[in-house]
């Protein structure tokens, strides 16, 4: 765990509503609402995905949204940015091979 | 939707709430738009206390700030959408939304202030992929508001501003900052912040750069090298260093993709963080109606960013009939008056200058 | 080259603190408890000036002036060391007893020490330098976060301490 609880300027982290996630199938406990490469590095997980074509792993690194170095599968749907979209309970998150694959018969709608 | 008199701004940053609260408050109708879910921008990372004097709320840390800008525009009934990413903006100002990524949303405005800000600068040496490699900006959002460290032991490559508050900033949520790596033979940052780092026993090394990182799936380590006169690597001076961070503050580039759809002239200026959209005093672009503040009319400090916020605010209301000239010229004067205070000494006369000389271009081209 | 320890380092050195306008002086010190202002580069920056109750402390126009300070009025109280944006001012009282001296500097770290701690002091560069013995930690609203921590240590280390090393 690499959560900053006290902190000299911001104070103490308060207590934060939980929600359940799984990552590559395995479950999780992380905070409502924060972003999914937070809880990813809270739980010391660097590595996001592989690349395409060579297979290098990948993990955050601009974290505005900006270099799309941090997609992962998240339920079903490839390339979603982690460190700009929030966990929400029950959510299924992949470490993405390559491109990614949509989850079969489901578009994303 | 048909609006009568609509300014948009685009970004939720310093600069764009600035802009907005300033149309606002002479009786314009403001629509901000964010692609976050969160306005504010990168203020809320920011925990350090700005400078400046009164006036540029110096002594107060950003992040007070950005609660002090999101009160004001909830005040004044700004409407903002986030989650809502612009597509397009076309010749007769007509902006394309997505909103909530699928709703598509067509907006006429009457005037639009472009304050999308920037992005971190990239810089690529073998490993510079890993995981573990991590812009500085990145690094702060993680431990100021996501809450969590990227890592304990880390490098910063960078000596700039960005580059010593962050490390200052990943000292106090506790992780361990081993050495902060600077290309140049001298240090960028203000000595003040060398000064707070340097006394916590932060080692800084000038003439150095990342030769590698190290490591199979993420960063184990990184090799530092010196360089000559001509920034040439001296070999058998590399120094491998235990890290598993590696924070990049190696300096930001304008987001200026809506300005060139947009179709604003622009000008070539490196001190500024490269081709910014050509702006007047009024900060408005070579295409009518578009205004630019912030980072994307070049790469300064948020303090600025707010300043040019107010420019761009005060003159998109007057061009709607909302402030009288002579009202207009004496608002716009003592912004540009606070700014110069801020563009000045050492640091900031190299920013006035360029800001300068892309005044001057905007009055060759228009 | 100007500000050469400043500028590669990342701290100055006591000579090129010496250069700066608000440097006190060995008979400055004499005086009581006085504030010592490390801020030697131009950047636009006042709330030392108007923090200063007793108006000891000018910038002036333009704001990127180095801050001058004057002796005679300024009586240490120490207003200015969290009002600083750059954490570069500090109390130092060298009248504060015959073999020690008192420093109140800003500490924005965690943990706090606690008052009667046995510290170790340390210098612009992070070097150890001495014991320290913490007499009284500021933590008033109007520091926003910036403590200031007091702590008394022998007079021998006078010029050399500034801060303390993390706990």
């Amino acid at each position: 765990m690499t959560r900053i609880i006290e902190h000299p300027i911001l104070g103490k982290l308060e207590e934060q509503k939980k929600v359940q996630i799984t990552i590559d199938g395995k479950p999780y406990t992380v905070h409502e609402g924060e972003m999914i490469a937070a809880a990813l590095l809270a739980n010391d997980i660097k590595t996001f995905r592989y690349t395409r074509h060579q297979h290098k792993p990948r993990g955050i690194y601009c974290g505005i949204g900006r270099c799309t170095d941090c997609i992962m599968t998240v339920d079903g749907i490839p390339n979603v940015r982690t460190c700009v979209t929030p966990v929400k309970e029950g959510m299924a998150i992949e470490t993405q091979q390559g491109s990614g694959k949509w989850k079969e018969g489901d578009r994303g709608e | 939707m048909n609006n009568n008199g609509l300014i948009v701004v685009i970004g939720a940053g310093p600069a764009g709430l600035s802009a907005a609260i300033e149309a606002a408050k002479v009786g314009a109708k403001v629509i901000v738009i964010d692609e976050n879910e969160k306005p504010g921008g990168q203020l809320f990372k920011q925990i350090h206390k700005f400078f400046g004097s009164k006036e540029h709320k110096a002594g107060t840390r950003g992040i007070e700030i950005g609660v002090q800008l999101l009160e004001e525009t909830a005040k004044l009934n700004i409407e903002v959408w986030l989650n809502t990413e612009v597509c397009g903006i076309e010749n007769n100002r007509e902006i394309w939304v997505i909103r909530d990524k699928k709703q598509s949303v067509s907006l006429k405005a009457d005037k639009i202030i472009l304050a999308t800000g920037a992005i971190e600068n990239a810089v690529v040496f073998p490993g510079w992929t890993l995981p573990g490699v991590v812009g500085a900006g990145a690094a702060q959002t993680m431990i100021n508001i996501s809450r969590v460290l990227p890592g304990k032991k880390v490098l910063m490559l960078g000596s700039g501003n960005v580059g010593v508050i962050v490390s200052y900033q990943l000292l106090q949520a506790g992780a361990e900052v081993v050495a902060i790596v600077e290309a140049s033979p001298r240090l960028g940052g203000y000595g003040v912040h060398t000064a707070k780092v340097c006394r916590a026993g932060v080692p800084f090394y000038t003439s150095h750069t990342i030769s590698k990182v190290i490591g199979e799936t993420k960063v184990e380590a990184a090799e530092i090298v010196k360089l000559d006169g001509n920034w040439k690597p001296i070999p058998g001076t590399e120094k491998v260093l235990e890290v598993d961070t590696v924070c990049l503050a190696t300096g930001l580039n304008p987001l200026t993709e809506l300005a060139w759809i947009a179709g604003c002239k622009f000008h070539y200026i490196p001190e500024l963080g490269g081709h910014l959209p050509i702006h007047n005093r009024a900060m408005e672009t070579t295409v009518e109606g578009i205004y630019v503040a912030g980072d994307i009319s070049g790469i300064e400090e948020a303090s600025t960013a707010m300043e040019e916020g107010r420019l761009a605010g005060i003159n998109g209301a007057a061009s709607l009939g909302l402030i009288e000239e002579i009202e207009r010229e004496k608002l716009t004067q003592e912004v540009w008056d606070r700014l110069d205070a801020l563009r000045c000494g050492q640091f900031g006369q190299k920013r006035k200058d360029a800001k300068d000389r892309l005044l001057a271009v905007e009055k060759e081209v228009v | 080259m100007e500000k050469q320890y400043l500028k590669t380092i990342g701290s100055p050195s006591l000579e090129e603190l010496k250069n700066s306008p608000a440097f006190p002086t060995e008979e400055d010190y004499k005086k009581g408890p006085i504030a010592v202002i490390e801020c030697i580069e131009e950047i636009p920056c006042n709330p030392c000036e108007t923090s200063c109750f007793k108006g000891a402390i000018v910038v002036g126009k333009p704001i990127t002036n180095l801050p001058q300070i004057d002796f005679q009025k300024c009586v240490g109280c120490g207003i200015c060391v969290a009002a600083c944006p750059g954490l570069a001012i500090y109390i130092k009282d060298y009248t504060y007893a015959e073999e020690e001296a008192l420093i109140s500097f800003p500490y924005e770290y965690l943990p706090l020490p606690k008052v009667g701690d046995i510290v170790t002091l340390a210098g612009r560069r992070g070097e150890e330098i001495c014991e320290g013995k913490v007499t009284k930690i500021n933590n008033t609203k109007v520091n926003n976060h910036t403590v200031v921590l007091s702590v008394s240590f022998p007079k021998n280390n006078f010029l050399e301490v500034i801060t303390m090393k993390r706990l």
